[in-house]
């Protein structure tokens, strides 16, 4: 369970954030949507801590995050762009990153077997591709079966094999009770794993509520036509009555008070 | 310091595979094989070895030291977002800078002077010179911090970054000469050894010039801070200095760092 209570972040007069009351529910996979610059990725680095909120704070399973990021060992981070050093190798990176978590295993590498990377593994981050860098991005992410997952445009560069691989081990660790925050500009990808939807919109939260919830409120078939419906403003569907413009707990999360 | 010493030992292993410091390394070994070798010998050797010092060194640190940030922005952020802390992962960037640098240096210089015998008749003099640019290092590195921390840009970061060099080392020491020049029938004996205070690269200046008495080569602040100090108290005084220019930008660096967005 995340909560986020009051968050703001400005950069310079632009209010990113606008006090945002949030809570990412256990065993849910939320899709955190919006335009370019609603405030998706800060508010996605604002739980990781990589992002210092002007005010507000964030809760992670009770506890309030730290500056020392002890609570961080409850975290899988997988960024969007996997700009790793070019002359370590995967398991270099896996082995420096055990040894900076004090992890001692087992890993999980079901993505690796998935994704068939144990020769990748062994090769500079300089001679893979973009794609295979996503690979062992996304491996990495889920390397510390950690209770809560944050992808940030996670099947960006895959190939159509290795994001059904990715998406069957999102599905998984929401059965298995994790908390995964995703954003994606892929709504195809997203509408196929996502149980609740995050709307941002000039840093204010304008829809939250299930996915099913989304698309009766908007009268659409799809995602994607739903978001564009949110995204087009006052007219929309989903502004007849005003509620979707407010923040709505969904039946899966609980209601942070 | 556990997380430092983590941080430091795999920053230590990715950097020893760097083209850049290896080839800073070589650099070093062969102008000073070159200086030792044709100029007649370490002590002939050594006024041309530290002008060459006072301007490469800080030159190199603070390119590395900016290259790392801007290159290596999004490795930092992936480590931060496992569970360090941001002031051991600051501590163990800055000394994995430092100590890759300082080595490369104390490497390229030590050892053809070793080699060439200079170390055993000219030891406290090389030991200044290694002192001065192992201080250039530090002080230079803890700017480069300072600067890529701050300007988000990469392009401006590393403009800044050869300005605060340009100036440091070659602008400074002309402007203090004119402005002696200018105010010639004045005592100037203080005012210029403030002006010396203000410039790491004049105080690595000094620390050489107190073992070679060669301060008429080295720039007139340097023949300043000679006569007026001298000897032990003149070393001291130039590394306590030295020490300041280290730690105020390292500690504002870490002030950065601390509040930074990633």
């Amino acid at each position: 369970m995340i909560e986020l209570r009051g968050i703001t972040k400005r950069f310079g007069a632009h209010t990113v954030l606008d006090a945002l009351e949030l809570g990412f529910a256990s065993g849910a996979v939320t899709a955190v949507l919006g335009p370019n610059g609603a405030g998706k990725t800060t508010l996605l680095k604002s739980v990781l801590g990589l992002v210092r909120p002007d005010s507000g704070s964030v809760r992670i399973d009770g506890a309030p995050t730290d500056d020392a990021g002890v609570y961080r060992h409850r975290i899988g981070y997988m960024p969007q762009l996997p700009n790793f050093p070019p002359h370590m190798t995967g398991r270099e990176l896996a082995a420096m990153l055990d040894d900076l978590r004090d992890f001692d295993g087992p890993a999980d590498e079901e993505l690796v077997d998935a994704f068939g990377l144990r020769t990748e593994l062994d090769r500079p981050f300089r001679t893979l591709s973009g794609g295979t860098r996503q690979k062992v991005n996304a491996a990495l992410a889920f390397r510390y079966r950690t209770p809560v997952l944050i992808l940030d445009e996670p099947t960006a560069g895959l190939d159509p094999l290795a994001s059904l691989a990715l998406k069957d081990k999102v599905r998984k660790s929401r059965d298995e009770g994790r908390t995964v925050l995703v954003t994606s500009h892929n709504l195809g990808d997203l509408e196929a794993i996502a149980d609740a939807v995050v709307f941002l919109h000039e840093g204010r939260v304008r829809f939250e509520g299930s996915l099913t919830e989304l698309l009766a409120r908007t009268g659409r078939a799809s995602l994607e036509q739903a978001i564009a419906t949110l995204m087009r403003g006052p007219a929309g569907a989903a502004d007849a009555d005003g509620s979707a413009r407010l923040p709505r707990p969904h039946p899966h999360m609980e209601v942070v008070r | 310091m556990r997380t430092v010493y983590k941080v430091l030992t795999h920053q230590l292993r990715d950097l020893s595979r760097s083209r850049a410091i290896g080839g800073y390394a070589a650099c070093l070994l062969l102008a000073t094989w070159g200086l030792v070798h044709f100029g007649g010998g370490t002590e002939r050797a050594l006024p041309s070895l530290a002008t060459l010092v006072v301007l490469i060194v800080p030159l190199v640190s603070l390119l590395v030291t900016t290259s790392f940030v801007y290159h290596g922005g999004d490795f930092i952020e992936l480590l931060l977002s496992h569970p360090i802390g941001r002031r051991p992962l600051f501590a163990g960037i800055y000394t994995g800078l430092t100590l890759p640098l300082a080595g490369a240096f104390l490497l390229g210089v030590l050892l053809p002077i070793t080699v060439g015998g200079g170390l055993a008749s000219h030891g406290r003099e090389v030991a200044l010179l290694a002192l001065a640019g192992t201080l250039l290092t530090t002080v230079f590195t803890s700017l480069g911090l300072l600067v890529s921390l701050r300007v988000v840009e990469p392009a401006r970061g590393m403009g800044l970054a050869l300005l605060i060099w340009l100036v440091l080392a070659v602008l400074y020491d002309g402007a203090v000469l004119l402005a002696a020049y200018r105010w010639a029938s004045h005592p100037l004996e203080t005012p210029m050894l403030v002006a010396m205070a203000f410039n790491p690269v004049d105080l690595a200046r000094v620390l050489v010039i107190m073992a070679l008495d060669a301060s008429a080569m080295m720039g007139y602040t340097g023949a300043v801070f000679q006569d007026f100090f001298g000897g032990a108290t003149g070393v001291a005084t130039a590394v306590t200095c030295l020490t300041l220019w280290t730690a105020v930008p390292a500690l504002l660096a870490l002030h950065t760092f601390r509040r930074k967005d990633f």
